[in-house]
């Protein structure tokens, strides 16, 4: 594993008997000692600890100030910037010229400048996106930075002791606090459907800070593994799985985080990579849409499983892009494309495993609720 | 009882062959929420895939490890899969076979062959 990047909390990983996989260029936890199973339920019942250090997180600056960086970052993404508060965040996406993804991220207003982190596996490709395309802009990876991810019910109590200020925060907002960890950049956010915070801290710190959480009996320390189940049991997207840059936001249905003043008639109307597609689909709709699927019976449909509209016969109308065993729900969940006239809740689809057609019926999605502190 | 290089144990009982998976697989499998057993009654030949086990973590089968016919399946583990991570070598038994042919077995690990296989 020597070609592989370590984050600053790599020998802390292997101190708590992680299992360690390759991921996006990285040696991180796939999962510890408790396994999978345990990791999640412990994060929806009380807190986990992710290192979420791959992630690229990125400082975007215009010589107008904020203003500035947020006019150029809507050239890129269909989100409404201009309209973020100080201190807010907001979720969205690079898109291309075919409307497609090419990244999710979170997007956030600090004073002056704009503070984004972006995938692991495409931090590279979208710096490079940024400073070709955000013209005037300084674009500055963070690099001396961890990134660690506090989620679940317990996350506020256990943060605020170490950082009273975390209390006081709603979801979505951001701080930056001193404390006894150096300078750490919070975000009420999370990507577990859980309430939680991501927590950027100094490299130099990391460890220390993910010691003082993990010193709680409520945190236990919580591996890939589980943040994909927990991901997927909120409804929440995967890059690269459930959308990429074949998909388009309304696609995947996630036309929410288009506000209305980027959509046809908004006073910001286009603007960004693949306008004409994206916002002709949010008035005609698309023609197929992302979906949750409920198997029947336990055993899980795993991506890459075709979906028929009848038991037998017939071309595959759809694919499983995401698919696990969902511990809090106690059964298998998926999600994936369909075309529009089957994407009804309820509706009964057939995923092929294994030579054989299963039953899976349409379902309302998050597969578990949320429990954001809005 | 016999090891093979699947990682399945077999233990000789009242003429029959009782198959499960090791305490080694089941760690490497991690938590197993699904398993599609075989028919009673089934005629299968070595290295048939006869069981479908899936762990949070992927899809794996269990080949028949002798050639026979499996005369009984552990029902208690389709509605209870975290059996084969709690009790791998007790409770958590597969299928139970009648062997065709016992020399089958000959050549497979013992206990303490097992263990330097699999270190």
């Amino acid at each position: 594993m020597s070609d592989l990047k370590e984050t600053p909390l790599n020998a802390l990983h292997h101190e708590l008997g992680a299992k360690m996989v390759p991921f996006a260029g990285y040696e991180m936890p796939v999962q510890y000692k408790l396994g999978v199973m345990k990791e999640h339920l412990h994060c929806r019942a009380e807190a986990g600890l992710f290192d979420v250090s791959h992630m690229g997180q990125v400082i975007v600056r215009h010589p107008d100030g904020f203003e500035g960086a947020a006019r150029a970052m809507e050239t890129l993404v269909p989100v409404d910037i201009l309209s973020l508060e100080d201190m807010r965040q907001r979720y969205g996406f690079f898109t291309n010229d075919e409307g497609g993804i090419s990244d999710d991220l979170m997007l956030a207003r600090r004073g002056d400048h704009l503070f984004v982190v972006v995938n692991a596996a495409c931090k590279k490709d979208d710096i490079a996106h940024m400073r070709a395309n955000l013209s005037d802009c300084e674009v500055e990876e963070i690099t001396d930075r961890a990134l660690l991810a506090l989620q679940g019910p317990s996350a506020e109590t256990v943060l605020a002791g170490l950082v009273p200020e975390a209390a006081g925060m709603r979801f979505m907002d951001i701080a930056i606090v001193e404390s006894d960890f150096g300078e750490l950049w919070l975000s009420r956010s999370g990507y577990t459907g859980e309430d939680g915070f991501e927590i950027s801290v100094p490299d130099a710190n990391a460890r220390a800070l993910a010691e003082a959480l993990l010193w709680h009996d409520a945190v236990e320390p919580i591996g890939l593994g589980a943040r994909d189940s927990l991901r997927l049991e909120a409804g929440l997207c995967l890059y690269g799985h459930d959308i990429d840059n074949t998909t388009t936001p309304v696609e995947a249905r996630l036309t929410w985080a288009i506000q209305k003043v980027r959509r046809r008639g908004g006073e910001r109307e286009g603007g960004f990579p693949g306008a004409d597609r994206i916002l002709a689909q949010i008035e005609n709709g698309a023609e197929r849409v992302r979906v949750g699927l409920s198997p029947e019976g336990r055993a899980p449909m795993r991506e890459g499983t075709d979906l028929y509209a009848d038991a037998e016969g017939g071309t595959p109308v759809g694919q499983v892009t995401s698919g696990a065993f969902g511990p809090t729900i106690g059964a298998p969940m998926s999600m994936g494309y369909v075309p529009l006239n089957l994407s009804a809740e309820g509706t009964t689809l057939f995923g092929e495993v294994r030579g054989k057609r299963q039953p899976v019926s349409v379902a309302k999605l998050p597969f578990t609720p949320a429990n954001f502190k809005r | 009882m016999k090891y093979t290089e699947e990682h399945e144990w077999l233990r000789e009982e009242d003429g029959l062959v009782v198959v499960g998976i090791t305490e080694h697989a089941a760690e490497q499998l991690g938590d197993v929420v699904f398993i599609e057993l075989p028919d009673e009654g089934k005629e299968v030949s070595k290295d048939d895939e006869v069981v479908v086990i899936e762990s949070v973590k992927a899809a794996s089968d269990i080949l028949a490890p002798i050639d026979g016919e499996i005369v009984e399946v552990n029902e208690a583990l389709v509605d209870n899969p975290g059996k084969v991570n709690e009790d791998p070598l007790g409770d958590a038994w597969f299928f139970k076979m009648k062997p065709s042919d016992t020399s089958q077995m000959d050549d497979m690990m013992d206990e303490a062959g097992y263990k330097d296989f699999i270190s």
